[in-house]
């Protein structure tokens, strides 16, 4: 391990390393900006997933018997990055290198960065990639487990469905689906627009094992990721309920606050927001797609 | 004895534990393996996006996938997920299109691989590999695999009708015979029907290059180039697009190397073709042997 990996041994462990993901992500979301919304909505899935639940270090990324994490919502990859940053994976200066043309950190996740397994961006896609690592996995007879994050939103594709439906086909008891239940599409709510409703029910309609978590809960999240699958012979989904642009009360589950490149200035400002100071004053125009 | 795509892909399936047989439920081609194969035959069921996603998924962890579905499907309905997993990556995926180009005949438009080998040579790393027959298939197959890179192919199972001098290569065309009034430049099903035509035109009097282009990416430039240089007219025939296709790689190879040559395109311009029982295809659209004939030798006196 590299000298910037963190403890994660308690809840409050835990609870520091997602703070110092959060400051990766909002210092990420100048100079060009991200999707801050949803990189915070899924910071504590995030980060406790690579600190608790994966088999994998950065000693093991290419060890056939290690767990795989796939992050289909390509865009909350500076939720990833700073994650991989904190844990020893890449270097924390490496974060400064976000959206330079001379590194490979730009808003959606490639293979180049260590611990990323596969790129995504486009939705919809790495469900069915991870299910053939989790088809060649049992086809081995490994017992290693693979991890995919979906949003709500993406939810609308059709592959997914798709993919809900192989994995079951296929008893793949060995892949965990889980959805950050933000309940936001890019600009609007997915309840307003393309129900998803009750998603637990869909889910288990197509033979999966389904469990609901606050995803922003350490101690719920430790139930919920333990003794999988939830349903023998199944596939799992957890469902995890989370804010967009968690920790920042200036922009939480606000529908404008989606892509946002904001000025120094306001970074600053953020930074301390998220540290329980005063709320930040926001002037930054946000990328509205609808 | 011509060996079956299926025959063949058994054999190295059943010596190589990297291959796993895909299909969205068109067995068409490999009705005999899944008992050989057991967990590595692999049925999606009718998600062709998926099934190229679980390829990307199997190739990740060291397999060499072989996927099947309708050419149209596999190329149309899976196009992003051939582009984005394994075409950005690079992973190995041998796509096998079924019914392509006039081979759908009577299935109507929707079944028309006609845009198939524009769509694949777009796409960075993807390959595209049209073989006439069964034989051709069944001998680059190995090659294919091997290979590792993602690659587009036109499944024609039928029996040769012309025999090849040079084993199956990458970016190797296959010269049939050698001539200086006319040149023909043709892939899969069309390289048949040309046969026949090249033949009547020598009927005539007339000396005839033809070269069969399986290999249409990467291309066998020198032999296209060869052709163009040496024929008074060279004649690109494709159950294709006009847009695309291998006019469209000849027309880009003389741009990039600043050459002129008088080519004659055969393919469908802006429409798809006439549905109805192959022959009848062929009669209609002028694709048959004697039809490509009487148009060659209008278009050459024309010249």
């Amino acid at each position: 391990m590299s000298a910037n990996t963190v403890p994660v041994a308690t809840d409050d462990d835990l609870r520091a390393l997602s703070l110092r993901v959060r400051e990766h992500i909002i210092r990420m979301s100048t100079g060009g900006g991200c999707f801050i919304g949803a990189s915070l909505s899924c910071a504590d899935l995030v980060a406790y997933l690579y600190a608790r639940v994966l088999n994998l270090s950065p000693s093991t990324l290419t060890d056939p018997g290690r767990d795989y994490f796939f992050l289909s919502k390509g865009h909350d990859v500076p939720a990833v990055y700073g994650t991989l940053a904190e844990l020893g994976y890449i270097p924390r200066e490496r974060l400064q290198n976000h959206l330079k043309p001379t590194d490979s950190l730009y808003w959606h996740p490639n293979r180049k960065v260590p611990g990323v397994e596969f790129h995504s961006g486009s939705l919809g896609h790495l469900l069915s990639v991870s299910i053939g690592v989790a088809l060649d996995i049992k086809m081995r007879g490994g017992q290693n487990k693979v991890y995919v994050v979906l949003g709500d939103g993406e939810c609308d594709e059709g592959s997914v469905w798709e993919g809900f439906l192989v994995a079951n086909a296929y008893g793949l008891d060995n892949l965990v689906a889980i959805i950050d239940r933000n309940e936001f599409q890019a600009n609007i709510r997915t309840e307003e627009l393309i129900p998803l409703e009750p998603l637990d029910q869909k889910l288990a309609a197509f033979g999966w094992g389904v469990r609901m978590v606050n995803g922003h809960d350490f101690a719920a999240m430790a139930y919920a990721f333990e003794g999988l699958p939830a349903k023998p012979g199944s596939p799992t989904c957890i469902i995890a309920r989370t804010v967009r642009g968690k920790g920042l009360p200036s922009i939480e589950a606000r529908a404008d606050r989606w892509f946002v490149n904001f000025k120094p200035e306001e970074i600053e400002a953020l930074l301390k927001e998220l540290h329980g100071e005063e709320q930040a004053r926001l002037t930054s125009e946000t990328l509205m797609v609808r | 004895m011509t060996p079956r795509y299926e025959t063949v892909l058994r054999e190295l399936a059943e010596k190589d534990e990297r291959i796993v047989v895909m299909t969205a439920e068109n067995r068409a081609a490999i009705r005999n393996l899944p008992p050989v194969l057991g967990k590595r035959f692999i049925d999606v069921g009718i998600c062709e996006q998926t099934m190229i996603g679980v390829a990307a998924g199997l190739a990740l962890r060291g397999r060499r996938p072989v996927a099947h579905a309708l050419a149209t499907f596999i190329t149309l309905r899976a196009y992003e997920f051939i582009r984005d997993d394994l075409g950005i990556p690079n992973l190995p995926g041998v796509l096998v299109g079924g019914v392509p180009g006039f081979l759908s005949d009577a299935n109507g438009p929707t079944h028309q691989a006609i845009d198939d080998v524009a769509l694949m040579r777009t796409i960075p790393n993807v390959r595209v590999v049209c073989p006439a027959d069964e034989h051709e298939l069944a001998e680059a197959l190995p090659v294919l695999i091997e290979e590792g890179a993602p690659v587009y192919v036109r499944h024609i199972p039928l029996m040769p009708v012309f025999e090849r001098k040079k084993q199956f290569a990458y970016g190797q065309a296959e010269v049939l015979s050698d001539g200086e009034d006319i040149g023909i430049l043709s892939y899969g099903l069309c390289s048949r029907e040309a046969l026949t035509a090249a033949k009547i035109l020598r009927g005539k009097g007339l000396s005839v290059r033809q070269v069969h282009v399986a290999s249409l990416k990467p291309l066998d430039e020198a032999a296209v180039l060869e052709t163009l240089g040496k024929c008074r007219v060279t004649f690109t025939i494709e159950d294709h697009l006009l847009s695309g296709g291998l006019f469209s790689i000849v027309a880009e190879l003389m741009a990039k190397r600043n050459k002129a040559a008088k080519v004659v395109p055969f393919a469908l311009e802006e429409r798809w073709f006439v549905p109805t029982l192959l022959k009848d295809v062929l009669e209609v659209e002028g694709f048959t042997g004697e039809k490509l004939a009487e148009r060659m030798s209008r278009a050459a006196e024309a010249t």
